[in-house]
C-alpha cells in the first residue's frame, strides 16, 4: 500500500509543482490572454502614451515660448496645447498599472478640484515641493486650468499676472512635472516593464489581466462615473457640488474631456487599437468567446449597448458641465444613472464570467 | 489517536504560521474599521495589537498539543482562541474553520494524550496503549458528517445540470501546464462536477472498510492536492489528507510513530504498557456522554435547518453557513447604499470603501445579514456626524453561478427599521429562477 501511496503523491506532487508550458496545439479551445496582453500594450497603451508624452512636449515647448514672450497669442498656443495634452491624458489615466502606479500617475497629474489658494501661496512664496503627496490639489493639469484661466476675470488680466515671474516660475514647474511623469513612466513601459506585464499571463490576483482589469473598473467607477459626473451632481452629497467639475475654470471642456475618458473607455474594452479602426484581443472577445463555449448569452452586447446609451444621455449636456449641474441637474442625474449601470455590468456579470478575483485570501467560493 | 494529535496541533501551527506571514492578521483584523459580527457574538471584536497575542497564544497551544504537552490546558486553550479568532469578523468565515472549531471542541474530550505525548512520557496514570473505541470513532464520525453533506449538498440542479460554479472556476486557470487547456472542456466541468459528487458522498465509507481503504486513502489525496491545486483554499486539503489517517488502524499508526521516535530519539517502549483506558472511569458521570451525542445531534440537523426558510437557499443564505455547503456557488454582488434624511429629502450615496475592505466589500455585497448590519453601522456613523432622521436604503444587484445579475434587496425599505433575528427577511427580493435539490 506504501506504494501505491508514494507514487500517486509524487505524481501529485509533479502535477502541482511542474512549471513546463503547456501544449497550445488548439489555440482556438482557448481563448488567448497573453495575446490579449500583447494587444492591450502594444497596441493601446503603448501608443497611448507615446501620443500624451508627445502632447505634453507641445506643450512644454509652447510654456517656454509664452515665458519667453507673454502675449494673448502665445498664452492662446498655449491653452490650445494644455487641452491637447489633458485630453491625451484622458486616454491614459485608467491605465494605472505597473510604471503609472509606482509615480501614482493620475493623482500628481488630475485631481480636481485644484485647491486655488494652495496655488496662490505657492506662487507667492515660492517655496514648494512638487513631490509631496500633500501637493496633489495643487499640480497637474486642474492646476494649470486654474492659472490659465482663473487667476483673473479677463484675459488681459490673466497675460498680466502670469507675465510676472512667480507665476511663470510655478507655470513652468507644474509642466516640467507633467513632462517628467510622463517621460518617465513611457520609458518604463518601452523599456523593461512591456515584457513583465505581457509575460505574467496567469490568473492569480496579481496577473496582469486581474490587476488591470481592476485598475480598469476603479477608474470607471470612480474617476469617470463618480469624478467626472458624480460627485458634481450631489449623488454622494446632499446638495450638487458645481464646482468639482473637470475642467471648472476654463469651463466649456468638461463634455469634451469626458467623452475623451468615455471613449478610451470603450476602446479599451474593445481592443480598438489607438488611433486605428482595427481591433484585436479585447475583454469584449474574451466574453463572446466564454459565451459560444457555455452556450450562453454574450455579455458583451449588453456592455456595449449600454456603453452607446450613456454617450447618448452624456450627448445631451451642456459642454460646460459646472453651467449644467446650475442650469439642469437632472441631465446630469441621468447620464451618471446611464454610466452607472455599466458598472453592474462590469463589476458583477462581467468580473463574475472572467473569473477576476478581487483579493488574496481563502475563500470558499461563496 | 496520537497520530492524529500530533498531525493536528501541526497543522494548527502552520496554519496560524502561514496565516501570520501572509501578513493577514494585519490586513483582515486590525487594518478594517469595522467588523461584521456573528449573530450574539456582537462582543467579540479584535483586539488591536493584542490580536497577535491571541493568534500567539493559538500558535502556542496548537504546539502544546502536537506534543501532548498539559493536553487538556492546551486544547481547551486552542478551541477557546481559535474560535475567538473565527468569531471576530464574519467576513473571513470558511467552512473549513468552522470544521477546526469543532474539531477542538471534540478534542477537549478526548484522552488524545494517552499515547505518544509528553503528558504520559512523565505523567504514567496519563499513560495508556488502549482508548475506548468510541473517542476514535467520534473523529471518524465528523469527517464523515463534513464529506457527506458537503456531498448531499451537492446534489442541486446547478452543481450536477450545469456544471455550475465549476463551468466559471475552471476555465479560469488557464494557465495550469497539462490542466489549462482541458480546463476549458465542457465535458471536463460535468466531469469534475459529477465526479466530486461522487467523492463526497462516497468517500467516507470507503474509508471506513477495510478493503476499500488504501483506495479510499489514494482517492483523498488526488482529490485534495487537485483541489488545492485548482482552487485557492489554503491549508484545508492538506489538513484533510492527514485527518484522513483515523480510519486507518493501529498498526499503520505504530509505524507512523515508530519511525517518528527513531528519528525524534523517544523511546518508543515507554508507551507500550498494555494499559487501556477504563471506559467507566473516564467518563465521569455521563455529562460527557451526553455532550458528545448532543454535539453530533446538532451536527447532524443544522444542515438542514434552511427548510425552515422560504425562498432558495443560494440567493437568501438563510441557513447556508455551517452547513458543510464547500466551494458551492459563484456569487458576486454589488450594493450601493443610499443615506437618506427623512424629513427633509435629502440624500445621498455612500462609498463602501470609506468604510469597508475590498474584501469585507465584496462578502457584504452578497449576503444579507452583512447589508443590514452595515446599514445599522452607516445610520450610527452619520448620526455620529450630525445627520439626522437617516434612513438607509440599498440598491443591490447580485449574480449567482453565471447568471444575469438581478436586484437583490427591496430599494424601497428602510435597513435600519430591520432588526437581525432567525425570523427570515423578507425585504429579500425573490429569485426569478429556480434550483432544484435538497
Amino acid at each position: 500500500m506504501r506504494k501505491i501511496v508514494s507514487l500517486f503523491l509524487s505524481f501529485a506532487l509533479i502535477m502541482a509543482c511542474s512549471s513546463s508550458d503547456g501544449e497550445p496545439t488548439e489555440v482556438a479551445d482557448n481563448f488567448d490572454r497573453s495575446a490579449m496582453l500583447v494587444n492591450w500594450a502594444d497596441n493601446i497603451i503603448i501608443p497611448s502614451y507615446e501620443a500624451y508624452a508627445s502632447a505634453v512636449a507641445d506643450m512644454k515647448a509652447s510654456t517656454d515660448a509664452f515665458t519667453t514672450q507673454p502675449s494673448l497669442t502665445t498664452l492662446g498656443e498655449l491653452r490650445n496645447n494644455w487641452l491637447q495634452a489633458y485630453t491625451a491624458f484622458q486616454s491614459v489615466s485608467m491605465f494605472e498599472i505597473g510604471p503609472a502606479e509606482s509615480v501614482s500617475l493620475r493623482n500628481y497629474t488630475n485631481i480636481y478640484p485644484t485647491d486655488a489658494a494652495e496655488i496662490e501661496s505657492f506662487v507667492a512664496s515660492g517655496d514648494y515641493n512638487l513631490t509631496l503627496p500633500s501637493t496633489i490639489d495643487a499640480q497637474g493639469f486642474p492646476a494649470l486650468d486654474y492659472l490659465l484661466f482663473g487667476t483673473a476675470d479677463t484675459d488681459a488680466e490673466i497675460l498680466v499676472k502670469l507675465s510676472s515671474d512667480s507665476y511663470s516660475t510655478y507655470l513652468s514647474s507644474l509642466v516640467d512635472r507633467i513632462e517628467t511623469l510622463s517621460s518617465q513612466v513611457l520609458s518604463e513601459w518601452k523599456g523593461s516593464y512591456r515584457d513583465t506585464f505581457v509575460s505574467n499571463s496567469g490568473s492569480t490576483a496579481s496577473s496582469s489581466v486581474n490587476k488591470l482589469v481592476n485598475d480598469f473598473l476603479f477608474y470607471y467607477e470612480k474617476s469617470l462615473r463618480a469624478g467626472k459626473i458624480g460627485i458634481p451632481s450631489g449623488v454622494f452629497s446632499s446638495t450638487p457640488l458645481s464646482d468639482r467639475v473637470e475642467g471648472l475654470y476654463s469651463k466649456e471642456y468638461s463634455k469634451g474631456l469626458f467623452n475623451a475618458s468615455l471613449n478610451a473607455t470603450i476602446n479599451f474594452f474593445k481592443g480598438k487599437h489607438f488611433e486605428s479602426e482595427s481591433t484585436g484581443e479585447s475583454l469584449e472577445q474574451y466574453l463572446r468567446y466564454l459565451s459560444e463555449l457555455n452556450s450562453t448569452e454574450d455579455l458583451s452586447v449588453a456592455i456595449i449597448n449600454q456603453f452607446e446609451a450613456a454617450k447618448s444621455a452624456v450627448s445631451q449636456l451642456n459642454d460646460n458641465f459646472y453651467f449644467q449641474v446650475e442650469s439642469d441637474n437632472s441631465k446630469m442625474l441621468q447620464a451618471y444613472d446611464e454610466l452607472q449601470k455599466n458598472v453592474i455590468l462590469m463589476k458583477v456579470d462581467m468580473f463574475q464570467k472572467l473569473n477576476i478575483r478581487i483579493d488574496y485570501v481563502d475563500a470558499d467560493g461563496d | 489517536m496520537a497520530v492524529f494529535r500530533i498531525f493536528f496541533g501541526l497543522m494548527m501551527f502552520f496554519s496560524i504560521v502561514r496565516f501570520w506571514a501572509n501578513g493577514w492578521i494585519d490586513k483582515l483584523y486590525i487594518q478594517p474599521k469595522f467588523f461584521f459580527s456573528y449573530y450574539g457574538f456582537e462582543w467579540v471584536k479584535p483586539l488591536g495589537l493584542w490580536t497577535y497575542g491571541l493568534f500567539v497564544i493559538c500558535a502556542l497551544s496548537a504546539l502544546a498539543v502536537a506534543f501532548g504537552y498539559r493536553y487538556k490546558w492546551a486544547i481547551i486553550s486552542f478551541f477557546i482562541s481559535f474560535t475567538y479568532i473565527e468569531l471576530m469578523d464574519k467576513t473571513t468565515y470558511l467552512n473549513h474553520y468552522y470544521f477546526i472549531s469543532l474539531l477542538s471542541f471534540l478534542m477537549m474530550f478526548l484522552p488524545a494524550n494517552s499515547y505518544f505525548s509528553y503528558d504520559a512520557f512523565k505523567r504514567s496514570e496519563v499513560r495508556h496503549q488502549l482508548i475506548p473505541r468510541w473517542t476514535i470513532d467520534s473523529i471518524k464520525l465528523l469527517l464523515g458528517i463534513v464529506y457527506f453533506y458537503a456531498g448531499l449538498a451537492k446534489l442541486n440542479s446547478d452543481w450536477l445540470i450545469n456544471a455550475m460554479p465549476l463551468k466559471i472556476w475552471l476555465p479560469g486557470r488557464y494557465d495550469l501546464p497539462l490542466l489549462g487547456d482541458l480546463l476549458q472542456q465542457e465535458w471536463v466541468h460535468y466531469g469534475f462536477s459529477w465526479a466530486g459528487a461522487a467523492y463526497d458522498l462516497a468517500i467516507p465509507f470507503l474509508l471506513l472498510y477495510r478493503k476499500t481503504r488504501p483506495f479510499a486513502f489514494v482517492l483523498v489525496v488526488v482529490f485534495h492536492v487537485l483541489t488545492r491545486v485548482l482552487f485557492p483554499i489554503g491549508m484545508f486539503p492538506y489538513i484533510m489528507i492527514v485527518s484522513s489517517l483515523i480510519f486507518f488502524d493501529a498498526s499503520i499508526h505504530q509505524r507512523i510513530l515508530s519511525i517518528v521516535s527513531r528519528w525524534a530519539k523517544i523511546p518508543f517502549n515507554h508507551f507500550a504498557n498494555g494499559n487501556s483506558l477504563n471506559q467507566k472511569t473516564w467518563d465521569g458521570r455521563g455529562f460527557k456522554r451526553k455532550l458528545i451525542v448532543g454535539f453530533f445531534a446538532l451536527q447532524l440537523l443544522l444542515p438542514f435547518r434552511h427548510y425552515l426558510y422560504p425562498g432558495e437557499l443560494f440567493w437568501t443564505e438563510e441557513g447556508f453557513r455551517f452547513s458543510w455547503r464547500v466551494m458551492l456557488m459563484e456569487k458576486a454582488g454589488y450594493a450601493n447604499f443610499k443615506v437618506v434624511n427623512k424629513s427633509t429629502g435629502e440624500r445621498f450615496y455612500v462609498d463602501n470603501t470609506d468604510f469597508l475592505t475590498s474584501f469585507q466589500e465584496k462578502q457584504m455585497s452578497f449576503q444579507p445579514d452583512f447589508i443590514l448590519e452595515y446599514a445599522h453601522y452607516l445610520k450610527e456613523h452619520f448620526e455620529s456626524q450630525g445627520h439626522k432622521n437617516i434612513g438607509v436604503y440599498v440598491e443591490s444587484y447580485v449574480a449567482l453561478n453565471g447568471r444575469r445579475s438581478q436586484p437583490y434587496i427591496n430599494p424601497e425599505i428602510d435597513l435600519t427599521l430591520q432588526k437581525e433575528s432567525f425570523k427570515h427577511k423578507n425585504w429579500i427580493l425573490p429569485f426569478n429562477d429556480e434550483i432544484k435539490g435538497l
